[in-house]
């Protein structure tokens, strides 16, 4: 009894790996079909600044908000730690390492997955479920090309933008508290960042993150919503898968992108 | 929403982004700083290089003025070899000094350039012949401890 | 395409089926040009699937499908594609793009796959919403339209490139008795007007009955009875004549097939 039991949640736990690395295989296949149809993304810039607009002027707002408090916050526990070693003066290092390697574009990924990452996955889900997609393919204009591919290329275009808002509102947050609140030098704050953050080492490297973190979530939003069941039920299952498997994807592509970037590209 | 006003919100999401980019490159990393000017490189060999790593900075009086390239160990000498990256606009004499030094007590190491008097300057590729090898806390200590034992052996016969 | 295609669709020995399970079964059909030709059947008795196969959305394996001389099973996406644009399709709810506007909805096509100078196409949509009279809803949105206005303004859009086939799915579902008479009539207009070829996938027997040329009647997969409205209606088909008098029980039983009452409800000594 207890055996089979066991044989039976091993079995179900083999069940879900498999679907996950077929569905991981299914992101991919679909991501490469968005590349093949992309030119009309760049052809007709228009489709995609408009979604440029949804996915990252509507996510401006959330960001830049959560980089201040994040700033600040990272602030005051730095200062408070770095205190009892008497260097306090520090704080702008660790304030802005966090933020530029680690934290801006990580969180503001997980921002992005869920403020834009749904929407997307719900707006292509929806269109699925009222047949505005069969309607566009029995017009001969491909769905692909025409709905999903600006969306990514939508996505991918904002999010480094959002890191780097992110990043920057964070350091201006951890100055505001540190500097002007608690009184930490001014010139010290701003000198000891300088020379302990590199532009190619953790700048750049920041920046190439949250560009596949983008790729990520855009192409698992589209995905998902292209995928969703043309039911009620499907189209809300669809957006929590959404944000769910970006943020695992992100939080495991971080691990990756981290080690080869600390360890060197070969 | 019409288009116009939506390319205008876009495109001053492009502008803040690019400020933001802006700011993190030369507000908040090096790249003012000679980050995006040439460097010329030295070499220069260590008996102790202690905790030294790439990129650690090199500073002379207490100024960056480079960084290190590389760090490997020389088959040939049998001590440590370090590329030294060096800010183009700074050029230093051919006699210069390197020694591995620690900022505060446990800080991080750099590489601290003292110039020489030398009226030749140093070029691409060449030599910094005169160096100081870190200073390896343990042997300080046993150090202090021999001489310490040898003053009070002298004073108090063969007492350890 | 060397001969003049008298028919326009044709459908011959058709199997189809989903996974295991066969929708369609032996099915041969065929639409003649300028013809409205309609296919009735109850609420999942295939008929969707027959007109999703017509458009190219699903690929028979077992059969032919052949549009305008063409045949449908194994063609590559670049001449289906090229083939849709000389058809036109009205879906079940209308299907409008929600973010766009009524004129843009209607003009999309000629945006997407003209090079017409802006105000041609706006003349022209004009016209088209006008042929639907709507002409003077063109700045709503879809969200403010009423059901029956919203499946006018597909209409307009499914014609908007003057299409060879139109191909409508239950374009009465979910309409009021007014709305449903319009539709039904611009569906015939719009077909005489323009030469077009139409088929029209519905169970509403008494306004389809009105406009249409043929009739093919599917049940459970199978083509059960085929005529004019004349010969449909004075049909003595038990099924066709439940069908079109809407009779509860019949050839078409009002119970699911299901276990006698008495196991069901228990009843052992009864």
């Amino acid at each position: 009894m207890a055996q089979n039991a066991l044989i039976r949640g091993l079995q179900q736990v083999g069940d879900h790996a498999l679907k996950i690395v077929e569905r991981m295989g299914a992101v991919m296949i679909f991501l490469g079909l968005i590349l093949v149809h992309s030119a009309n993304s760049f052809r007709r810039f228009g489709l995609t600044i408009r979604e440029v607009y949804f996915a990252g002027v509507q996510s401006l707002i959330i960001i830049l908000v959560s980089g201040l408090f994040v700033g600040m916050v990272l602030g005051l526990q730095g200062y408070e730690t770095l205190q009892n070693y008497g260097s306090e003066q520090s704080v702008g290092i660790l304030v802005a390492l966090s933020l530029v390697r680690e934290l801006g574009p990580v969180v503001a990924a997980l921002l992005f997955a869920s403020r834009a990452g749904s929407a997307i996955t719900a707006e292509i889900g929806l269109m699925k479920a009222t047949e505005q997609l069969s309607a566009m393919e029995m017009m001969a204009i491909n769905p692909i090309a025409r709905v999903v591919a600006p969306r990514f290329w939508g996505g991918v275009i904002s999010m480094p933008l959002l890191a780097m808002l992110f990043s920057a509102m964070g350091i201006v947050g951890g100055f505001l508290v540190a500097v002007v609140l608690i009184g930490v030098d001014a010139g010290a704050f701003w000198s000891q960042m300088q020379s302990a953050v590199d532009f190619r080492h953790d700048i750049v490297n920041g920046i190439i993150k949250s560009l596949v973190f983008g790729v990520a979530i855009s192409a698992i939003a589209t995905f998902e919503g292209y995928e969703a069941p043309p039911t009620a039920e499907g189209v809300s299952g669809a957006t929590t898968r959404t944000v769910v498997s970006s943020s695992l994807a992100i939080l495991a592509l971080d691990l990756v992108l981290t080690a080869f970037m600390l360890k060197g590209w070969n | 929403m019409e288009r116009s006003t939506l390319n205008l919100w876009v495109g001053v999401f492009v502008l803040l982004g690019f400020f933001a980019f802006l700011m993190l490159a030369f507000k908040v990393g090096n790249l003012s700083d000679g980050g995006g000017t040439s460097t010329y490189t030295v070499i220069s060999h260590f008996d102790n290089i202690g905790q030294l790593k790439e990129r650690a900075p090199v500073r002379s009086s207490g100024v960056l003025v480079g960084r290190v390239k590389s760090v490997r160990f020389d088959p040939v000498h049998y001590n440590a070899e370090v590329t030294l990256a060096i800010d183009g606009r700074y050029l230093f004499p051919k006699d210069t000094s390197a020694s591995v030094l620690t900022s505060g007590i446990l800080g991080e190491q750099y590489v601290g350039l003292d110039a020489g008097g030398d009226d030749q300057k140093l070029k691409q590729g060449d030599e910094i012949k005169i160096t100081q090898g870190a200073v390896v806390l343990e042997r300080l200590i046993s150090q202090f401890m021999f001489n310490k034992a040898q003053d009070s052996g002298s004073d108090k016969g063969n007492k350890k | 395409m060397t001969l003049p295609v008298t028919n326009l669709v044709e459908i011959s020995n058709l199997n189809f089926g989903y996974s295991s399970r066969l929708v369609l079964k032996g099915i041969n059909l065929t639409v003649p040009k300028g013809s409205l030709v309609a296919i009735m059947g109850l609420s999942g008795c295939g008929k969707t699937t027959l007109l999703r196969l017509i458009g190219g959305q699903l690929r028979a394996h077992d059969g032919t499908v052949t549009v305008a001389g063409q045949c449908l099973n194994h063609m590559n996406s670049k001449d289906l594609y090229a083939l849709r644009r000389r058809m036109g399709m009205l879906f079940q709810f209308g299907a409008l793009f929600t973010d766009l506007s009524v004129y843009n909805n209607v003009a999309y096509q000629m945006h997407e796959h003209t090079r017409l100078p802006e105000s041609v196409i706006h003349d022209l949509t004009l016209m088209k919403l006008n042929a639907v009279g709507l002409r003077g809803a063109q700045a709503l949105m879809p969200s403010e339209l009423s059901g029956g206005m919203a499946r006018r303004v597909a209409l307009a859009r499914a014609t908007a490139l003057d299409p060879e086939l139109i191909l409508y799915d239950e374009p009465f579902a979910g309409l009021d008795p007014i709305s449903l008479g319009v539709i039904g009539q611009l569906i015939r207009r719009l077909n005489d007007a323009s030469g077009a070829t139409s088929v029209i996938v519905t169970h509403d027997v008494q306004e389809s009955l009105k406009i249409v040329d043929y009739v093919y009647f599917v049940s459970e997969g199978v083509i059960v009875a085929q005529g004019t409205p004349e010969q449909i209606r004075s049909s003595t088909l038990p099924f066709v004549h439940q069908f079109i008098w809407g009779e509860a029980d019949g050839p078409m039983p009002f119970h699911y097939p299901a276990p006698k009452m008495k196991d069901d409800l228990d009843l052992r000594s009864a």
